[in-house]
């Protein structure tokens, strides 16, 4: 009971604090996978370049980045970025850009399988009416591409959502650096972090439940 | 060169890795022909349609379109795939896409015709098909024989000079052939230039002005319909028509 009491009493008084973690992780998500998406959308095109140079630059940057561990890749441009363009000294935009560089690349691969998803048959029909590569691209096999692509996307945004809370070594605001400033305000340990818990999955059991709606919707009109 | 034909295919090689297709063809397809391809699976019959509009593109050998050869270097095969209508067996409707979409959206695209008048168009075609009534449906609610006959209108669009099909009734349901093949037929009897690839030896034997016999890569024989079918030459042709008429 004791336990309970003490976590309710860390809830009431820090919550606040919490809350601010939820607005910085949900953020720092949101920039990751929008810009993420713009990066692994054209990552995805050079790897399947017609260029087999384009596509090795490309098939290595994306087996090296999911080829290391996130919190290296936060480490080296935390450290990096600033010493290399000086004017990037925001741990904030460093990070953020870590992710972004990130998670591009586990997009792109969910961009090229929604893409080779679509029947080959869609592209013949496509150029035999004389349409070009690029036409045939935006107009017949991308919008057909994104019905494969957004679930997985929606994902891909539950997945760095709990990925951010690396991103808390640095102290960035994220709900996970609250956390230990809470941790260190309080001396708790145990019941904050309880706190911290409920809030990470409420956040993703309630965007997989709309994900699997969404999807449910996508298959139904079609 | 008025008499020139509309294709002239020579010396046409094309394999996939150590698998030779098409092993030397030199062809012609004159202006207002019908020729359909027949031959045992696995003989090229696909490949070498594909080659015609380079959806397949040749290891060797030349392929003229209207006096042009589009094999050579340099040249923009968009442009000339626009006036080379093809149908596919699996019809390949694009499903995101409305009924009248499908048609109108490669003349609104490529000929820059305003989409009311593609869209104006399109009402016609879909009406020499008697599909008027789909015009604003899904394609995912039509029938197989529905889709093709979409499938030909919207090749017909683009007002090809010629059109190829590629088995283009195999994949139906049997009571679904008969109102493909009455397209094609009234499309022919138009004058439609066409290279038609087909199991159907009836449908062939009736509309073809020549009909070539294609095994193992090449030409094994050719002729008008009634002597290639009444009166084969070659041993394989003779074996694969006993096979195919019992
Ligand atoms: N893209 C490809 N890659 C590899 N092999 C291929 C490819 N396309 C066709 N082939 C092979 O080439 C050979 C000829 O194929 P093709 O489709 O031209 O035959 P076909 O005469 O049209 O046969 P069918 O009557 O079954 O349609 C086959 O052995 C086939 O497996
Ligand atoms: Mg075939």
């Amino acid at each position: 009971m004791i336990f309970l009491e003490k976590t309710l009493a860390v809830a009431t008084k820090y919550g606040y604090m919490f809350v601010d973690g939820i607005f910085y992780t949900l953020l720092l998500s949101a920039i990751t996978v929008f810009f993420g998406t713009i990066m692994g959308s054209l990552l995805s095109m050079l790897r399947m370049s017609r260029f087999s140079v384009v596509r090795f630059i490309a098939t290595a940057y994306i087996e090296i980045i999911r080829g290391t561990p996130l919190l290296l890749q936060l480490y080296l441009f935390y450290f990096l970025l600033p010493d290399l363009l000086p004017f990037l000294d925001d741990k904030f935009l460093c990070i953020c850009i870590a992710l972004v560089l990130n998670s591009a690349a586990y997009i792109s691969e969910i961009v090229r399988a929604g893409i080779q998803a679509v029947d080959r048959g869609q592209a013949e029909a496509a150029r035999s009416l004389g349409m070009s590569g690029v036409q045939n691209m935006l107009r017949i096999i991308l919008p057909q591409a994104v019905r494969n692509i957004l679930p997985a996307l929606c994902n891909e945004f539950i997945m760095v959502i709990k990925e951010t809370s690396l991103a808390s070594t640095f102290f960035i605001g994220d709900i996970m650096s609250q956390y230990k400033k809470i941790q260190g305000l309080t001396y708790l340990v145990i019941e904050p972090l309880l706190i911290a818990g409920i809030i990470y999955f409420m956040l993703t059991f309630s965007l997989s439940k709309v994900v699997a709606a969404f999807e449910r919707r996508l298959k139904t009109s079609d | 060169m008025t008499d020139q034909p509309m294709i002239y295919v020579e010396d046409l090689y094309k394999g996939f890795g150590t698998l030779k297709v098409l092993k030397g063809i030199t062809e012609h397809v004159n202006k207002g022909e019908v020729v359909s391809i027949i031959g045992p699976s696995g003989s090229g019959k696909s490949t070498f349609l594909r080659c015609l509009n380079l959806l397949e593109e040749p290891d060797s050998g030349k392929v003229f379109f209207e006096g042009v050869e589009i094999t050579a270097k340099g040249v923009n095969i968009n442009v000339h795939r626009q006036r080379m209508g093809m149908v596919f067996q699996l019809f390949n409707i694009f499903p995101h896409l409305s009924v009248i979409e499908n048609i109108s959206i490669a003349p609104t695209m490529l000929k820059g015709i305003p989409k009311a008048q593609s869209k104006k168009a399109a009402e016609l075609l879909l009406e020499r098909v008697g599909l008027q009534d789909k015009r604003n449906e899904h394609p995912s609610k039509l029938s197989g024989g529905q889709k093709q006959r979409l499938a030909i209108i919207r090749a017909l669009a683009m007002e090809p000079d010629v059109m190829l099909f590629d088995e283009p009734t195999s994949a139906l349901d049997p009571e679904m052939v008969g109102e493909v093949l009455d397209v094609i037929k009234s499309l022919v009897s138009e004058g439609m230039t066409s290279v038609i690839v087909t199991h159907e030896m009836g449908f062939a034997r009736e509309i073809s002005d020549r009909v070539l016999f294609m095994d193992e890569g090449m030409i094994a024989e050719q002729g008008p319909p009634q002597a290639l079918f009444g009166d084969p030459q070659n041993q394989r042709t003779k074996e694969f028509l006993s096979k195919v008429l019992y």
